[in-house]
């Protein structure tokens, strides 16, 4: 089966009074037709810049300075305005990161679906409303003919995330871009909502991009993981091999930073935060916080080599750090 | 919240809430009476007025205030309380249809001005800009004298003067919404341009709205009586506010004192009653007050 998005080379700068920020540089993943892909990367890693250029959505100051998306063997960058918005939210569609504020304070929530239903597929009224509820339903919101007519400040988070989720899915699109879908939602709701995306996604056949911090959200529902730091792809692989094996020393480190109850291993932060992105070094951007930083990782850029079967990592010492176990 | 939860946003007691926020201020709910009060009378213009406003009457010309004429009467002999309430008709009228227009105009334009952003919106600033530079009664004044002052040229000539206003008003809310993640989620599932400006982003800029146009009716309704008082607004032979005022200024001199005081009255309170009004929808439409509606 062909890959369903395959992002090459994409770079996107941000125009800043000091100059371009490279917010994301040249960065390179895939996602195949029904899989779950984690991207995953501190704040300012370039996470939701990237799935914002997927859509085509960078807007001023911020420019896509280079690279191909091609979704389903079509480069989107050759396609009219016009066409790229028939695939917004029809075959690509975003669950954005705080659904009470991604509602529209004065539209119905039922009502900001249902039109969904009549701007792609042209539907009457009547029939977008039935299968508006019939959406609502499907993410299990109780009693939908009365949560249809409230607006989003009448409803609880957890609940504003499903009927984001019931607005994306609506159109059956074949890629789900879901930029944190879980922050701000306690822990059980958290569960409930992620359980609901894995499920509604292996039942419509839809892809899903989900952008997270969290590793433990990886490890729960995702098939394949892209690591991104300052902007770059560091590593890219099976979800298992991302936490039994490790390659990139962040990769590892971000796995040491998970918290266990189950082992009495300390936690280790992270030191130091993400370089800036105006001007940053020219040799590897993960260098000022690494451990086994050498003079090559100061002078030239790592690229992305694939290691294995579709375990790629951008590290000079990635071997021998391999080789040396998750002791990190 | 459960499905079994209580309903708190039930209709009883939604509009208790709303009652409740309107007694809290009796100063703009006075002045919402007022201003129905006057949009009855005008409407039932015929049944409330004693008197034919346009029958001259030889025999009652100056009359003062007594029990036959309330007002009194002008120099014709005509009932002064039936003009004032037949005046009511036109100038609530004109006032109206002059800031519906403005609003309309002005929430369209400033919408796709602050919307597109960039040079477009440069351009059309420094246009308000230059209109706004004259002051708005002079403007209006050289729009009726060039286009003539009927009724519905005094109407245009206000509304031109208002437009920058809103249009600067909507552009101003628009600049702050389009950043709204909402205008986002709009933009991510593929609405075309024209209806994320205009179903999902410019509802959200109304409540300023509301109240800018209802403190403008006050001005709108000032405008026109002030433009009638000098002559180039309506004219004569028909009851309005501002003509009977300056008809009335007239006879200041020999005496006839009512002829101006109650026409300038109603234009005051007319005028107050719609500030009050908009003061208060002010603090009605207050967005820290929006959660309870």
């Amino acid at each position: 089966m062909s890959d369903l998005l395959e992002v090459s080379d994409l770079t996107v700068h941000f125009q800043s009074d000091a100059g371009a920020i490279e917010a994301v540089d040249h960065i390179n993943f895939t996602i195949r037709r029904g899989e779950v892909v984690g991207l995953v990367g501190e704040s300012g890693s370039g996470k939701s810049v990237s799935s914002f250029a997927v859509l085509r959505l960078i807007r001023r100051p911020g420019e896509v300075k280079s690279g191909s998306i091609r979704f389903d063997g079509v480069d989107l960058a050759t396609l009219t305005e016009e066409e790229m918005r028939r695939i917004r939210g029809a075959k690509i569609s975003m669950i954005s990161q705080s659904p009470r504020t991604a509602l529209n304070p004065v539209i119905p929530v039922g009502k900001q679906i249902s039109r969904l239903f009549q701007v792609h597929e042209g539907v009457s009224g009547r029939a977008a409303e039935k299968r508006m509820l019939e959406m609502l339903d499907l993410v299990r919101i109780p009693d939908p003919k009365r949560r249809a007519a409230q607006y989003a400040h009448q409803l609880s988070g957890g609940m504003c995330q499903r009927i984001m989720i019931a607005m994306a899915l609506a159109t059956s699109p074949q890629l789900l871009i879901a930029d944190e879908p879980t922050t701000g939602l306690d822990v059980s709701i958290a569960a409930r909502i992620l359980d609901l995306l894995r499920e509604l996604g292996s039942k419509t056949g839809a892809a899903i991009l989900l952008i997270t911090h969290d590793l433990g959200v990886v490890a729960e529902i995702c098939d394949r993981v892209v690591v991104m730091h300052a902007g770059q792809v560091v590593e890219s692989a099976p979800v298992r091999d991302i936490f039994r094996n490790p390659a990139h020393p962040y990769t590892r480190a971000l796995v040491g930073s998970i918290p266990r109850v189950d082992r009495d291993v300390t936690m280790m932060p992270i030191p130091g935060s993400v370089p800036s992105l105006l001007n940053p070094p020219p040799g590897c951007r993960y260098a000022s916080r690494c451990d086994h930083v050498t003079e090559e990782c100061r002078i030239t850029r790592p690229s992305l080599v694939l290691r294995a079967t579709d375990h790629a990592v951008a590290c000079h010492h990635a071997e021998d750090l391999q080789a040396k176990g998750v002791a990190a | 919240m459960s499905s079994a939860a209580p309903n708190i946003a039930s209709k009883p007691a939604q509009r208790s809430l709303v009652w409740r926020r309107i007694r809290r201020n009796p100063l703009s709910f006075g002045a919402l009476c007022v201003i129905v009060l006057i949009i009855l009378a005008a409407i039932f213009a015929p049944i409330v007025a004693p008197y034919d406003p346009d029958l001259p009457d030889a025999m009652t010309a100056f009359e003062s205030v007594s029990w036959a004429h309330p007002l009194g009467t002008d120099m014709y002999g005509r009932d002064q309380l039936s003009r004032i309430i037949y005046a009511a008709r036109v100038d609530l009228t004109v006032a109206f249809a002059a800031t519906a227009l403005a609003v309309a105009v002005g929430a369209v334009f400033g919408a796709m001005v602050g919307y597109a952003g960039g040079w477009v919106d440069n351009v059309a600033m420094r246009v308000v800009d230059a209109v706004m530079a004259f002051p708005a009664f002079v403007l209006a004044m050289g729009i009726t004298a060039a286009l003539g002052n009927s009724t519905v040229n005094v109407a245009l000539a206000i509304s031109i003067t208002q437009v920058p206003a809103y249009l600067r008003l909507i552009r101003g809310e628009m600049l702050r919404i389009r950043e709204m993640e909402y205008a986002d989620a709009a933009r991510t599932v593929g609405n075309p341009p024209w209806r994320i400006v205009f179903i999902h982003l410019l509802p959200n800029c109304l409540p300023p709205l509301i109240v800018q146009a209802t403190l403008a009716m006050g001005f709108a309704l000032l405008t026109m009586a002030a433009l009638s008082f000098i002559g180039l607004g309506i004219k004569p032979p028909q009851a309005e506010w501002g003509v009977m005022t300056a008809e009335g200024a007239a006879q200041i001199v020999t005496g006839e004192w009512w002829l101006f005081l109650f026409p300038g009255l109603a234009i005051m309170i007319t005028v107050l009653a719609f500030n009050l009004v908009g003061d208060g929808l002010r603090d009605f439409l207050d967005p820290r007050m929006r959660g309870i509606r």
